[in-house]
């Protein structure tokens, strides 16, 4: 034994001082050379060329001249040489497309080689060509390794298809590639159904409505069996697949989580993450008070704990995961507090994660050792992880109440270190204990005061100055120490320059008598030596105020400050739902849903958790319950949006700018409408700005009563079957308006144009008549829109292609797409519309039915829809009378859901049949309606709600045209 | 899926390259060594975003290893992939430095090719692996024998090759455990736990059939309730069952079958392999503890005594003991009384390094030391970094006993008798550290 070691080591030394020198050939012959070394006839001296084209290669030199030569190296039964061959045309065949068909001969024998191996690597290589001759030539050899008799080749032929389809997508369909993946679905061998899952997957995803991967509880059950047998990575695709199936009941969504409980045992990481999220989101559907359900949970926290004794970097995409499992079901990990505590030597992305998810864990029971943990850090080096460590102390004493005098010695503590940046970060977050406890801690503002000086960061001035402002009455010297930041007024960031601002104001108001000159200066520096419209607005706002109503003033500047909520930055739901569907990938480690950072139609499509459906009579929709009977913690999220409104903007309608106790905020389905369109505008949204958070509370709780009141009563069995109405109801396809002459022929030299709107399958079109009602020939038709209301525009040119001969008539549709430019128009549908042809260019204008500006995916969450009802001001309902209408209202609904009306809810009380109905808006504006209809009465009754109640009219206007026709 | 993979040296040169998919360019390459090889500042995350682009990386001694990918991944697949990918080239070559990597390029792109298909990991077990990429070529090989490499590397027991055959069946058991521990310097523990493996080394012919067996406390209790064992074994084996909090498997074992009845059966890969991972948190037997105390003399003297106390039966000893304990960056001189071992301090470490050889249960050893300091002007507080220490004990802190480990072969004449069968216990110290 000993000497073939040797003998080994030997060999391997041999070939180190070979296979290293390739990396340092930088002569400057270099190509030729290698070209005839290339055409040598010693099969070794060949081998060693290659060699060394491919480190060329790999360093980035290019070496696609001797393409040719390399090719015919090809023909080889040599397999080493070989695979380095095909590495190169791997690389190159796309530059040099007419050359690497001389290698498709080869790729055809080897594909029917005697070897599996040499089969398999045939066609592994020849789908990573991306040339279309060389595909053209694949399909044979890739049909028949789909039904190879080996195994090895059919596993990775199952691959090539997914290759095949990203180059040339529609040849895969012609080719019936498609049937014959799903039929490896079925395979004896599990890798292979490992690799077909995964290709099909893959393939579905930019086929978001295509029924690919036809889940049912067969197939399913395949999967489940297949996922015993497959190798680690197998069983991750087979998870991650299962994940995008919708069980049909609780009873199959529990068997299903049985079989995969298993594989949390998995020393794998990524299986274990994958088996998660099918737990995660398949537990959704299970009623809470099955014994099976508690025990699934005590099930989930071991292996999550497991995670963190990994590699630091399996540890950092565990965590993040971690986080958004404790944001949903903060019970998994509740006793486990002691593991996030942060190690010494943790990477500092590691420390930072921790610290986050302590946070979200600490509890009254907890408290006291986190804030022991949280001390010990803020002495640590790293300056980061300090600042957050101290403002997770702030955090606390927002959280736990009994612990905020605790937090506040503490963070009293380490503002005697007097270390610059904690001292800083202690006083940013002691502003925030302040709005939470006021009148509680005032006690230490002295102390705070001793370290004016040292602060240099925007944000801690501006906390500073902040509570000198807001108890300037307490504060003897306090218009010395505002007086002392005015000196430097132009340099500071804006940030502190409105809320110096704003302090000197509250001053005053206090006390007027000595401060006078103080707010002259302040208003005069803000108003007339500044280029920011913000402070100078805000500046006149103050100047006028004061000099016309100094009691109003008052009544505005000091007014009472809604309180801010305890948890700042938790991830708005609609996001935080569709994050655990993805646990696991990178969505769930950048905390944004995939079409924020992926391109094209890949992974755009939204996942949803399943909605809790029973399979039998147990279910009594409790959701509806709970999340109408009044706990606002969990139905209403405590987000605290940045400021701006955002539809306000999105619409460029003119609605009333947000005050600083302002509207309500958008709840959650309305967000998430604004943050598609805004892609990447994500960040902004959730970014924790703490300073200026308007706080929930005060929308709540002026808040009407009487919607969630009718939908809290108990409503019979049956609700859970009307709420799958999406499902059940047929598509009777959207109303579209009989066309009529926008543009008559007198006004136009002859060019008569008809037309209506239409939205056929989610594509908005505009579909024209044109006629030819003069003498001569007409030709080079091009359409342009003036702005509008919703930013309609055409999607492509007129497609007029022959010309128009007296008397003719053409029909044209025009695909129109929403995102041009914004201009809002009177009335709101107005469309003006130029078109050009050889002759002229002629104006008209139309309105479209706004119901062709309905989305497909416009059906809202039922306990979003409720707490959105809620959130909108009275003042912006509108109710109105469809007069003259047959229909009973199941009739009504399916119509309505043709033109993407979605009835989410229905309830009968006293023979009146109430829907409650959502529509979303291209811009990403909800209107939520409540149709009410009695029967054997003609009339109905509609309720419009939306914060844009501009839209109402219309909106209503296409109830009555879908309705009625 | 995993759109490219590439290898750099320390100084950002690419070693290796291999992209998968279309959408990843050439610049990716650049992006990576740019933004993050070349990035002045500390690396923040692993994972990183450059224009649309995530990379995955991570680093062996220097070198790094990035996944580019411009889809939504399976972002652990990922991390796992590259861990795999590691331990592959390393049972091919020994150990990944630039020097290896250069020498073995043409096998590493042979290997990529083989456990990547179009960015989705493949069969990676380096027993099968190694049976069919060898860099000799596969020119010889009969028909029979290109058949059982497809089914095993296809197969459902991919770790396995058929036909195995020794001479003496063998097997080789360690329990290796690491103890971790957080203590206040108030002797109060923050946080302890144990986490575990269970390493096997077989030398088995055949197709053999394992069943490994421990004192867990479910199945020792399930067994009592049972009633089959008799009373006086009960109360001791009861006595001595550990509650184990959570354990991974090799995908060896049947998931499915320690899930219904907790019992651990396998057919082991052979030679050397890692059988299970699990944790432990609860009645942990602490080997040492650590008593520091730490006295500020005026501003330019630090006063520090520890003292070591092990925590075993005293027939037991404990090896390669060492305790650091931290100084100020501003130390200007140490002097150090230990009556045991040798103790130095280290300036380039910060530290006091003290280390004993042997020590036995139940004693106890000391050391004091004074360290002078220089005068600073700084007004940030030294930070007091904890005492940390390593040791290494010839048993398993969490108390984890072997019960059995049976091996059965049908088709061949050799019996669980046969098998010669040698079980180890070591604990060494994880992060052992007390807060001073």
């Amino acid at each position: 034994m000993e000497w073939a070691n040797q003998l080994c080591e030997n060999r391997q030394f041999g070939s180190k001082m070979t296979d290293s020198k390739y990396f340092t050939t930088t002569k400057k012959g270099e190509i030729f050379e290698l070209k005839a070394e290339l055409n040598s006839d010693k099969k070794e001296k060949k081998k060693e060329a290659v060699k060394k084209v491919i480190a060329s290669m790999t360093v980035g030199k290019d070496v696609s001249a001797l393409f040719p030569d390399v090719v015919n190296c090809m023909q080889t039964d040599n397999l080493e040489l070989k695979k380095l061959v095909y590495l190169y045309l791997m690389n190159y065949a796309k530059s040099q497309p007419d050359m690497a068909i001389m290698a498709v001969n080869t790729f055809v024998k080897d594909c029917e080689d005697a070897n599996p191996l040499i089969r398999a690597l045939a066609v592994r290589t020849m789908g990573c060509i991306r040339v279309d001759k060389i595909t053209e030539y694949l399909c044979e050899p890739l049909r028949k390794c789909l039904k190879d008799e080996d195994p090895y080749v059919r596993k990775t032929a199952a691959v090539c298809v997914a290759k095949l389809h990203d180059i040339n997508a529609q040849l895969v369909e012609d080719q019936g590639f498609l049937d014959t993946l799903k039929d490896l679905i079925s395979d004896s061998n599990p890798m292979v159904v490992a690799n077909a899952v995964a290709a099909l997957s893959e393939i579905a995803e930019s086929h978001p409505n295509s029924n690919l991967l036809d889940l049912n509880p067969q197939s399913i059950n395949k999967l489940l069996t297949a996922l015993n047998e497959c190798t680690e990575w197998g069983q991750i695709f087979i998870l991650d697949c299962l994940a995008n199936y919708t069980p049909r009941d609780d009873r199959e969504s529990q068997s299903i989580c049985e079989r995969v409980t298993p594989r949390l045992s998995h020393a794998n990481s990524a299986v274990v993450l994958s088996a998660v999220k099918v737990l995660m989101k398949f537990m959704e559907m299970l009623p809470k008070d099955l014994d099976y359900y508690s025990t699934l949970l005590k099930k989930l926290a071991p292996p999550l704990v497991t995670l963190l004794s990994a590699e630091p970097e399996l540890q950092y995409v565990a965590l993040r995961n971690i986080n958004l499992i404790v944001q949903k079901r903060p019970e998994i990990l509740k006793h486990e507090m002691k593991v996030f505590f942060v190690k010494y030597n943790d990477p500092i992305y590691v420390k930072l994660e921790k610290l986050d998810i302590m946070i979200r864990l600490a509890s009254q029971a907890n408290i006291a050792q986190v804030l022991a943990e949280l001390k010990e850090y803020a002495t640590e080096v790293d300056v980061d992880f300090v600042r957050k460590a101290v403002r997770a102390i702030g955090r606390c004493a927002i959280k736990v109440e009994q612990s905020a005098e605790r937090c506040v010695s503490t963070l009293l503590d380490l503002i005697q270190t007097k270390v610059n940046y904690v001292v800083q970060e202690a006083i940013v977050v002691i502003k925030d204990i302040f709005r939470k406890y006021p009148n509680k801690y005032e006690s230490v503002i002295a102390t705070l005061c001793e370290n004016l000086d040292s602060l240099d960061e925007p944000e801690a001035r501006a906390a500073m100055i902040w509570i000198v402002g807001e108890y300037a009455e307490r504060i003897d010297n306090a218009d010395e120490l505002l007086e002392s930041f005015l000196e430097g007024f132009h340099d500071e960031s804006t940030q502190v320059q409105l809320q110096l601002l704003t302090a000197i104001v509250k001053l005053f108001l206090k006390k007027p008598t000595e401060t006078q000159e103080l707010v002259q200066q302040v208003l005069s520096l803000a108003t007339q030596d500044s280029d920011n419209p913000d402070l100078r607005d805000r500046g006149y706002i103050y100047w006028r105020l004061l000099s016309t109503d100094p009691v109003a003033a008052k009544e505005v500047v000091l007014a009472e400050k809604p309180l801010i909520s305890e948890e700042t930055d938790l991830i708005e739901p609609t996001l935080l739902e569709e994050l655990i569907c993805h646990i696991g990938t990178l969505a769930s480690v950048y905390h944004k849903p995939p079409s924020a950072f992926v391109e094209g139609s890949r992974g755009v499509m939204h996942k949803r958790l399943p909605a809790r459906t029973g399979s039998g009579e147990s279910t009594e929709s409790p959701d509806v319950g709970t999340a109408a009977g009044g706990s606002a913690p969990e139905a209403a999220p405590s987000i605290i949006p940045s400021q701006g409104d955002l539809l306000g903007d999105l619409l460029n309608l003119d609605m009333a700018p947000p005050t600083t106790s302002g509207p309500p905020p958008p709840t959650t389905g309305m967000q998430m409408g604004g943050m598609d369109l805004l892609g990447g505008g994500l960040d902004s949204l959730l970014g924790g700005d703490i300073g200026g958070s308007p706080a929930m509370g005060a929308g709540f709780g002026a808040a009407p009563a009487v919607m969630p009141a009718s939908l809290n009563a108990p409503v019979g069995g049956g609700l859970g079957d009307l709420f799958d109405l999406g499902g059940v109801g047929m598509p009777m396809g959207a109303y579209i308006p009989p066309k009529i002459v926008w543009l008559p022929a007198m006004k136009a030299k002859g060019l008569e144009i008809s037309g209506t709107f239409a939205r056929r399958a989610g594509v908005i079109q505009m579909e024209l008549i044109l006629t030819n009602k003069a003498m001569s020939v007409m030709t080079d038709f091009a359409i342009q829109f003036n702005r509008n209301s919703f930013g309609l525009a055409p999607a492509g040119p007129l497609q007029v292609l022959t010309p128009l001969g007296p008397n003719q008539t053409i029909e044209v549709s025009l695909p129109l797409s929403t995102v041009g430019p914004v201009m809002k128009m009177d009335p709101l549908n107005n469309l003006q519309v130029a078109v050009k042809n050889n002759i002229d260019v002629f104006y008209f204008s139309c309105q479209y039915p706004i119901s062709m500006l309905f989305v497909e995916d416009g059906k809202m969450e039922r306990q979003v829809f409720l707490a959105t009802w809620k959130d909108i001001p009275n003042d912006n309902e509108s109710q109105f009378q469809i007069k003259d209408c047959h229909l009973n209202s199941d009739a009504a609904s399916s119509k309505l859901q043709g033109s993407n009306i979605f009835t989410i809810a229905k309830r009968t009380v006293e023979g009146q049949d109430m829907l409650y109905m959502s529509i979303k808006l291209s811009n990403g504006i909800w209107v939520l309606a409540e149709l009410r209809v009695q029967a054997g009465n003609p009339n109905y009754t509609i309720s419009l709600k939306c914060r844009a109640p501009e839209v109402s009219q219309c909106v209503f206007q296409c109830y009555e045209a879908v309705l009625k026709n | 899926m995993i759109g490219g993979l590439f290898i750099y040296n320390h100084k950002g040169e690419v070693l290796i390259s291999r992209v998968y998919r279309d959408d990843i360019g050439r610049n990716a390459v650049d992006a990576f060594r740019v933004n993050v090889i070349h990035a002045r500042q500390q690396v923040r995350s692993p994972v990183t975003n450059i224009a649309r682009t995530s990379f995955f990386h991570v680093k062996r001694s220097n070198i790094w290893l990035a996944a580019v990918t411009k889809q939504n991944v399976n972002a652990a697949m990922v991390f796992e992939f590259l861990y795999k990918m590691c331990d592959v080239m390393a049972s091919y070559f020994g150990k990944i430095s630039e020097e290896n990597i250069k020498n073995n390029f043409v096998l590493i792109y042979e290997l990529l090719d083989e456990i990547l298909d179009f960015g989705y990991p493949q069969n990676s077990e380096t027993g099968s692996l190694k049976t069919f990429i060898t860099q000799q070529g596969i020119k010889g090989q009969t028909k029979e024998e290109q058949s059982q490499i497809t089914s095993q590397v296809t197969g459902q027991i991919g770790w396995r090759r058929e036909g195995i055959k020794y001479r003496r069946n063998e097997l080789f058991l360690d329990v290796l455990e690491s103890v971790n521990l957080l203590m206040s310097p108030q002797g109060q523990v923050l946080s302890a736990h144990v986490s575990g493996r269970v390493v096997m080394k077989s030398y088995l012919s055949g197709m053999p059939e394992c069943k490994f067996g421990m004192n867990d406390k479910i199945i020792i209790d399930k067994a009592g309730k049972g009633g089959v064992t008799n009373e006086a074994g009960k109360s001791t084996s009861g006595k001595q069952s550990i509650a184990i909090d959570d354990c991974t498997f090799n995908q060896c074992v049947r998931l499915s079958k320690f899930d219904s009845e907790r019992s651990i059966s396998f057919i082991p890969p052979d030679g050397e392999y890692e059988l299970m991972r699990y944790r432990t948190t609860k009645d942990i037997i602490l080997p040492f503890r650590v008593i520091p105390l730490v006295r500020e003399v005026g501003r330019t003297k630090l006063e520090v005594k520890v003292v070591i106390k092990s925590n075993f039966k005293p027939s037991l000893l404990a090896q390669k003991i060492e305790v650091r304990i931290p100084t100020p960056l501003n130390t200007s001189g140490v002097q150090v009384i230990c009556m045991k071992g040798k103790a130095k301090y280290k300036a380039s470490e910060n530290a006091i390094v003290w280390k004993i050889k042997r020590m036995a249960g139940m004693k106890e050893s000391q050391i004091s030391a004074e360290i002078e300091l220089l005068p600073t002007n700084d007004k940030k507080k030294w930070a007091r970094p904890p005492i940390s220490m390593n040791f290494e004990v010839p048993f398993a802190p969490s108390g984890l006993k072997v019960r059995y480990l049976k091996v059965f072969e049908s088709k061949l004449n050799y019996s669980d008798h046969d098998v010669i069968k040698w079980v180890r216990y070591i604990g060494r110290s994880g992060i052992y550290e007390t807060r001073c």
